[in-house]
C-alpha cells in the first residue's frame, strides 16, 4: 500500500455524515515529487478527501500523515503552515479584495505572527512582500491586472490567480480540485504545462482531482480511483484503465472513450 | 468662527471617531450595535478620571478608551460566537446593559447624569479625530487590513489560508470598542456633562448607518458617511420642518442606487489612479 518515500499517507481514514459514509475506511499514499490523480464518479468522495486534509471537516476515525505528522490532529489553520495548499473547486477568491492582495493572503501563512500582520504591504511601495507578489502575478502575465478587484474578472483569471494564491504559501503538497475545468482544450494544455513545470522547479508534490481523463493521463504517474468513499484501483493510469472496477464505475465513459479511440 | 459652526464641527469630528468604532467590527463583518454602550464606557470613565485625580483630558481620553476596549475585549470572546441577527442583538443588549448600569451608578450621579469640570473645544477634539482616522487608515495599509477583508468575504477560506479567524474578529471588535470610548470622552468633555440616557440604541443605530451609508469596503467610508450624516441636515435647514423628511428621502435614494455605500475599495484605486484594464471594461458595462 505505502510505496517509497510517501510524503501523504492516508490511514484507515473514515468520515461519516449523520448515517452517511461518505470516506469508509480509505488508505492511500502519495509518493514525494509525485503528480498523482484522484478520480472517480461524481460523488466518490474525491473533494471531501481534500477537505479531510484540509480540515474543513473533522476526519471520524484514521490518521492523515504529511511527513510524518498527523495533520488530522492539527487545527484547519495550522496546517497550510505544514505545507498544503489548495484551490477549490468552486473558486473561492475573496471578491472586495484585488488580484495583488488575493495574492498576499496567500502569504499569510508565512507572515502569521503579530509584526507579519502589520506588514505595511499597501503603504510601502518597495515592500518585500508586495514586491514578491506583484513578481508572481507578473511572472503568470497576470500584471495589468493586479490592481483589479477580483470579483470583476472573468472565470479563466480567477482561477489562475487562486492557483498563485495557494503558490505564494510554499506548499510542499498542492492539492487542486479540478483545476481544468471550464477551460477550453488549448487552455488546459497550457494549464498543465505550467502545473508540471512550475510542481517541477519547486519540488511541489500534487494531488489533483479531475474529471478530464486526457488531462490526468497526461499530468499524472499515478492514479487513485474512489467510487462511494472507497478506494477501488490504483496504480499508473494505463493500469487503472484496465481494471475491471473502475470500467465498471466509468462503465459509460470508458465504453465511449474506447470507441472513440 | 461662529458658535453654531464651531457645535457643527464638533459634532461631526465626535461623529467621525464613533463611525470608525463601527467600521472597524463591519469590516471584518460583524455588526456592532452596543457603540453607543462603549461610548458611555469611555465617556464616563475619563469624566471620572479627570474629574477626581485632576488628570487632564489629553489623558483621561484615551483612558477612557483603553477601559472601553478591555471591556469589549472581554465581552467579545463570548459575544463573538453569535453570529448575523443574533450577534446584532446580543450587542444591543450588552449596549443597554451598560446603560442601565451606568443610570444605577450613584458615584456617577446616576439617572441626574454627571457634570464635567475639564473643557475641551474644537481643536482639542480635532485633533482626537485627525488621531483616529490616521491610525485605522495606517492600520488598513497593513496586512490586517487586507486580512479582516478576507475574513469579512469568506472565513472558511481565510482560516484555511492560516488567518487566525476568531483573532481578527476579536481584535477588530475590540479596537472599535476603544475608539467608541474615546469618542464618549470626547463628547463628555466638550459638553461638561454626560448623561447615559443620551447613548441610547438610536445613537448606536445611526453610527451603524453612517458606515453602510458611506461604504463598509474602504477607510474612506465611514468618513465621508460621517460627514453627509452629520452636515446635511444642518444644510437642509432651510427648510424647516421638512428638513428630515427630505434628507430621509435622499438615504432612501442613494441607498437604493449604491447599495455598495458611496465608496468602494475599487473606486479608491481607480481615483489613486491605479486603473486596471478590467476596472475600466466593468465600469463600462
Amino acid at each position: 500500500m505505502t510505496g517509497p518515500d510517501p510524503i501523504l499517507i492516508f490511514d484507515a481514514v473514515s468520515k461519516h455524515f449523520g448515517g452517511l459514509a461518505v470516506i469508509e475506511d480509505l488508505s492511500f499514499s502519495v509518493r514525494r515529487g509525485s503528480c498523482t490523480g484522484l478520480i472517480g464518479p461524481n460523488g466518490a468522495g474525491k473533494t471531501t478527501v481534500f477537505n479531510l486534509i484540509t480540515g474543513v471537516y473533522p476526519i471520524d476515525t484514521g490518521r492523515i500523515l504529511l511527513d510524518g505528522v498527523d495533520i488530522a490532529r492539527i487545527p484547519s489553520r495550522r496546517r497550510i503552515h505544514h505545507g498544503v495548499a489548495r484551490n477549490f473547486q468552486n473558486i473561492r477568491l475573496m471578491p472586495h479584495l484585488s488580484a495583488l492582495e488575493n495574492i498576499l493572503i496567500g502569504q499569510h501563512c508565512r507572515n502569521s505572527g503579530f509584526l507579519g500582520v502589520l506588514q505595511p504591504v499597501n503603504l510601502i511601495p518597495g515592500n518585500r512582500w508586495r514586491e514578491e507578489a506583484r513578481a508572481a502575478l507578473a511572472e503568470a502575465g497576470l500584471a495589468q491586472i493586479e490592481n483589479a478587484t477580483v470579483g470583476s474578472l472573468p472565470y479563466g483569471l480567477q482561477k489562475r490567480i487562486e492557483l498563485l494564491r495557494a503558490l505564494m504559501a510554499q506548499p510542499r503538497l498542492l492539492l487542486l480540485d479540478e483545476p481544468a475545468a471550464g477551460l477550453n482544450p488549448a487552455e488546459t494544455d497550457a494549464l498543465r504545462e505550467d502545473i508540471t513545470a512550475i510542481c517541477r522547479d519547486r519540488g511541489i508534490t500534487l494531488l489533483v482531482v479531475e474529471h478530464d481523463m486526457h488531462f490526468v493521463d497526461a499530468l499524472c504517474s499515478e492514479v487513485v480511483v474512489l467510487n462511494f468513499g472507497r478506494k477501488i484501483a490504483e496504480g499508473s493510469p494505463d493500469r487503472v484503465r484496465e481494471d475491471a472496477l473502475v470500467r465498471e464505475a466509468y462503465l459509460g465513459t470508458a465504453a465511449a472513450e474506447q470507441t472513440h479511440a | 468662527m461662529s458658535g453654531y459652526l464651531e457645535g457643527v464641527l464638533v459634532l461631526l469630528a465626535i461623529n467621525i471617531v464613533y463611525a470608525y468604532a463601527a467600521f472597524l467590527p463591519i469590516a471584518a463583518g460583524q455588526l456592532n450595535l452596543g457603540i453607543a454602550g462603549f461610548a458611555v464606557i469611555g465617556g464616563y470613565f475619563s469624566a471620572f478620571v479627570s474629574n477626581q485625580l485632576a488628570v487632564s483630558p489629553l489623558l483621561a481620553i484615551p483612558l477612557g478608551g483603553a477601559v472601553a476596549g478591555l471591556v469589549g475585549l472581554a465581552v467579545a470572546v463570548p459575544v463573538l460566537r453569535t453570529r448575523g441577527i443574533y450577534l446584532a442583538l446580543a450587542t444591543f443588549a450588552l449596549g443597554e446593559m451598560v446603560r442601565a448600569g451606568i443610570l444605577n451608578l450613584e458615584v456617577v450621579g446616576g439617572a441626574a447624569g454627571y457634570p464635567v469640570t475639564a473643557f475641551i473645544r474644537l481643536p482639542t477634539i480635532a485633533l482626537f479625530t485627525l488621531g483616529v482616522v490616521g491610525l485605522v487608515w495606517l492600520l488598513f495599509s497593513t496586512r490586517f487590513g487586507i486580512a479582516i477583508t478576507a475574513v469579512h468575504d469568506d472565513e472558511r477560506v481565510a482560516d484555511l489560508m492560516g488567518l487566525n479567524v476568531r483573532a481578527f474578529q476579536v481584535a477588530a471588535f475590540t479596537m472599535g470598542s476603544a475608539i467608541a470610548g474615546i469618542g464618549g470622552g470626547l463628547y463628555a468633555h466638550h459638553f461638561s456633562y454626560i448623561e447615559a440616557q443620551y447613548f441610547s440604541i438610536s445613537l448606536s443605530i445611526s453610527i451603524v448607518l453612517y458606515v453602510l451609508f458611506g461604504g463598509t469596503q474602504s477607510v474612506l467610508g465611514p468618513l465621508l458617511g460621517a460627514t453627509v450624516f452629520t452636515l446635511l441636515p444642518e444644510l437642509l435647514r432651510g427648510s424647516a420642518q421638512w428638513r428630515y423628511v427630505i434628507f430621509a428621502a435622499i438615504l432612501i435614494v442613494v441607498m437604493v442606487v449604491r447599495p455598495q455605500g458611496l465608496v468602494t475599495g475599487t473606486q479608491i484605486r481607480r481615483l489613486l489612479g491605479l486603473r486596471s484594464e478590467f476596472d475600466r471594461k466593468e465600469q463600462a458595462t
